[in-house]
């Protein structure tokens, strides 16, 4: 069994992980030019989430993900990649080939990939904080 | 055409909605689908009599070449005449004979299906259309076998008939591919008509066994015929459809449409002609030890399906002749027969022939369909029956070769055959009465009409054969199954020959036969425990070693210990790995020893971590080298620069010691339970693997045979791709859909630990910790 909660664990806890999340966002976002990208950004934000299950346990953790099963997680993460692949449909190109907009205001540049990438980062998020949790859930119920 | 086909199936689908519209009056709306198609084909007969063939062209799936032409020539309007015209008289009839059954909807389904299967296999042209057809036949046969499902033996004979024509299948497909690649065509129209003789062909002898087991194992050829009889638990309507006009004549149909490019080798004659003449006499034989009107019937199909194999084998004009008149003939009788053979069991409520009797007062109409179809069976002048038989006769007297084998044969099974028809038109309509289960009275019109409209085609095409340019019909199928000009002119007369006196006297033996039928029977019971050693038993001990087999590989394959998964996989690693490395291409070392100090000193924590992990005594001891060997590989990554990689490895790895201190808590107490034999066993086979690997590596780094496309990729992955990082652009634009891949593969396993977990977990709780407990209590776990 997992014993929730030293002192210092706690505090980092509650500070790491927002800045983790923060930090797997960025590695999500960059990860086109710079090294990064959807698989290792989810793989940070689910050490975040295993942080703070090891620090709270796991009923808390389900209250600081609200709604969110990570199971759905999952879903959502499959749905983005399956998305992205349909834009070049329309365009009359083969499947999964790349789409690129530019977003006026902002400069931002939007793509398939992108959205794919998210999609991974998803998928890749929810499968791994699904099975800490569901491991974490079962031992915490059976001594 | 092609459209009207495929509508059948439809039309099949849409048979529960029509029985809400239209009731039990159902089979007839049905029925007038065939009989459309039946007027078709017969708008269609001058043309193909006298232009040979009609080719209707329909591009399917264009680029693998797969088309659903259909092939309009004298044989397939035969065949394509009799599945219409005696699909229509079969689903009048099963109207009347399932009328108020709770599932005659799915029926329905099954039988109009089964029946546009039949015909897409007839006028198909493509060979992959005719196998998708000829396999459906199977299916939608194996549908209406078991029709009965809730009964046990009704389930069993579907099986077994699903099973020898699907493993027939296997075959055909195999000879099929041969025989497209033989003749570089996968049109039959187009094989058919070729200059280039396949016989040459060095691909002949296995295409001809290939294709002659699918047609065999279809036709219920000896030694496959044992799935007929008992396929006789279907309800009668399909044993008077698949069983006697339709199904069972796949095979034939197959083996005459090949016997233009295919037959007259001494190979084709030989085997056709003995194992069509062994079938007959086969069929005919175990035709009389029955008592089970049914299995009469299906033994003297059999003894039918083996003649038209034999007249194939013979494959003189006259033979050719002989097999279109036979077959037009069984179908027509055969048919009747056993539509009478359902009014009898749906009146009487039995199936046996010794338990009725005195029939004729009270089921005048069916008496004399019996009387009318029977004769023709036995080949009894004036009904058309006379006239194949007669030829058949003929044709065996005329043989090339075995015509002694032949000749005794087909004398012996004639007599036979007449004994069986005089005990279907004699037994149950004469003598004495006999009472019944049900209280029998003449069957409704519905289930007259079939029988009678067939019973009537054999006397009328026995009286005058040139009548409805049945001439014509079979002159155009002869000549195509022949391939040369055969010009068929059937009359009831061709004088006193040895045919006809062979004839005469089998009729005088065979009512003989028939009189003593009882004392004969008993005598032959005597033969019951010989006969328990047939073919039957043979597939019997098949399926059974089949099923031990596979139960024996489950419990060496499939036993739930990890470590011997684990064991079986790098086995077969090392097996595949080594044939390959070590026995086709010559391992190359290549020691090139410019190594830094650092790099030593990374490669030397790894094989430290590697050492401690094997041999530590304490789990957390393990777990933490593990995690040494993890980030040494990261730290490797990072001296080679690939970033990516090495912040994936970190992760990966640090998630990997997260979960392993998770599992680690559920471990009972670390003992030592292999012996070291065993040991010795696990250290070599990971010593092997650790070997192989390397020098995989090794080899691998020094071979170049292609131009390594990671030049391309870092090339265009800023202009074409608009990313920096290299491996980022190949895992979602340039690999994008393998990423995608992997993803449903990641998502799939998270489901299924998370699914593993719950489940024991829900079960514990339950305080049903049977089954899943028992699994780990039954695992030691050895480290």
């Amino acid at each position: 069994m997992v014993k929730s909660g030293t002192i210092i664990l706690n505090t980092a806890a509650r500070f790491l992980m927002p800045l983790q999340l923060l930090f797997s966002v960025f590695l999500l976002l960059r990860g086109h030019d710079e090294p990064g990208g959807g698989f290792i950004a989810g793989l940070v934000a689910a050490g975040a989430f295993t942080l703070y299950l090891f620090a709270f346990g796991v009923s808390a953790t389900k209250e600081v993900l609200r709604m969110v099963d990570p199971r759905d997680l999952i879903g959502i993460g499959l749905l983005l990649g399956m998305i992205s692949v349909v834009p070049a449909w329309f365009m009359g190109q083969p499947f999964l080939t790349a789409q690129w907009w530019t977003i006026p205001i902002i400069d931002f540049k939007a793509s398939t990939p992108l959205i794919f990438d998210i999609g991974v980062y998803f998928a890749v998020l929810g499968s791994v904080t699904g099975m800490v949790m569901t491991l974490m859930e079962v031992d915490k119920d059976e001594p | 055409m092609q459209l009207a086909v495929l509508m059948g199936f439809l039309l099949a689908a849409s048979s529960p909605l029509l029985h809400r519209w239209f009731g039990h009056r159902t089979s007839l709306v049905l029925a007038l689908f065939p009989a459309g198609l039946a007027a078709w084909l017969l708008l269609q007969a001058p043309e193909i009599i006298e232009n040979g063939s009609l080719l209707l062209e329909w591009q399917w799936v264009p680029s693998l070449g797969i088309s659903l032409t259909f092939l309009l020539d004298g044989l397939s309007l035969l065949f394509g005449l009799l599945i219409t015209v005696m699909g229509a008289c079969v689903l009048v009839y099963a109207g009347g004979y399932l009328k108020g059954h709770p599932d005659i909807a799915r029926f329905h389904i099954a039988l109009v299906a089964f029946m546009v299967s039949m015909l897409g296999l007839v006028l198909a042209d493509g060979l992959f259309t005719l196998f998708i057809f000829w396999e459906l036949t199977s299916i939608t046969s194996y549908l209406l076998i078991g029709f009965n499902h809730a009964d046990i033996d009704a389930r069993k004979s579907a099986r077994q008939g699903l099973f020898v024509t699907v493993a027939g299948g296997l075959a055909l497909m195999a000879g099929l591919i041969l025989l497209g690649i033989a003749s570089d065509s996968w049109s039959l129209a187009e094989i058919l008509s070729q200059e280039a003789d396949l016989r040459e062909h060095a691909l002949y002898t296995p295409m001809l066994i290939c294709l002659l087991l699918g047609a065999f194992t279809k036709s219920a050829q000896f030694p496959f015929h044992f799935w007929l009889p008992n396929a006789m638990a279907a309800p009668t309507p399909v044993s008077a459809y698949l069983h006697s006009a339709t199904m069972v004549k796949a095979g034939i149909y197959l083996l005459a449409r090949l016997h233009p490019e295919l037959g007259g080798t001494v190979m084709w004659v030989g085997i056709l002609s003995v194992v069509g003449a062994t079938t007959m006499l086969t069929g005919a034989f175990l035709a009389i030890h029955h008592t089970n009107i049914k299995k009469l019937l299906a033994y003297s199909t059999i003894m039918a399906l083996g003649t038209l194999t034999m007249l194939l084998g013979i494959g003189t004009e006259y033979a050719m002749t002989a097999f279109v008149t036979f077959l037009l003939a069984h179908s027509l009788y055969k048919g009747a027969l056993f539509m009478v053979a359902g009014i009898l069991d749906h009146e009487t409520g039995t199936k046996d022939v010794t338990q009725m009797g005195g029939l004729r007062s009270l089921m005048p109409v069916t008496a004399i369909i019996a009387l009318v179809a029977a004769l023709s069976l036995a080949g009894v002048p004036p009904l058309f029956g006379f006239i194949g038989k007669e030829l058949m006769l003929e044709s065996v007297l005329g043989a090339d070769s075995f015509r002694m084998l032949l000749v005794l044969f087909a004398f012996v099974a004639s007599i036979l055959t007449i004994a069986v028809a005089f005990i279907i038109a004699i037994r149950p309509f004469y003598g004495k009465r006999h009472h019944t289960p049900l209280e029998p009275h003449e069957a409704p019109l519905s289930m007259l009409v079939g029988p009678a409209l067939l019973a009537v085609g054999s006397l009328l095409l026995g009286l005058m054969p040139a009548l409805l340019g049945a001439n014509a019909l079979l002159t155009s199928a002869a000549t195509s199954v022949s391939g040369e000009t055969i010009d068929v002119a059937l009359s009831l007369w061709y004088g006193v020959n040895v045919a006809l006196i062979m004839s005469i006297i089998s009729l005088g033996v065979g009512f003989l036969l028939f009189k003593r039928w009882d004392s004969v029977r008993a005598k032959l019971s005597m033969l019951a425990p010989i006969m328990r050693h047939g073919p039957e038993a043979g597939y019997e001990g098949m399926m059974n070693g089949i099923v031990q087999f596979s139960e024996w590989q489950t419990r060496l394959l499939q036993n739930g210990y990890m470590r011997n998964y684990i064991l079986v996989m790098l086995i077969t690693l090392i097996a595949l790995i080594g044939n390959s490395i070590l026995l086709r291409h010559s391992p190359i070392f290549v020691f090139d020893l410019d190594v830094r100090f650092h790099e030593v000193v990374v490669a030397g924590t790894m094989a430290m971590g590697a050492l401690f992990a094997t041999t530590t005594r304490s789990r957390l001891g393990a777990v933490v080298s593990v995690g040494v060997m993890g980030f040494s590989i990261a730290l490797i990554f990072i001296l080679f620069s690939a970033p990516d990689l090495a912040i994936t490895q970190l992760l990966v790895e640090t998630l990997t010691v997260i979960l392993l201190v998770l599992v680690l808590f559920r471990l009972p107490r670390f003992s030592n339970l292999s012996t070291s034999l065993e040991r010795i066993r696990d250290g070599s086979v990971a010593a092997m693997m650790g070997i192989l690997i390397c020098l995989l590596i090794m080899t691998s780094w020094s071979i170049q045979q292609f131009e390594p496309i990671s030049t391309y990729m870092i090339e265009n992955s800023a202009p074409l791709a608009f990313g920096r990082n290299i491996v980022n652009v190949i895992l979602v634009d340039y690999r994008a859909l393998d990423t995608l891949g992997e993803m449903f593969v990641l998502a799939l396993a998270a489901i299924g630990v998370i699914a593993m977990l719950k489940l024991r977990h829900g079960e514990s709780s339950n305080g049903k910790n049977g089954e899943s407990s028992k699994v780990t209590t039954k695992e030691p776990y050895d480290g």
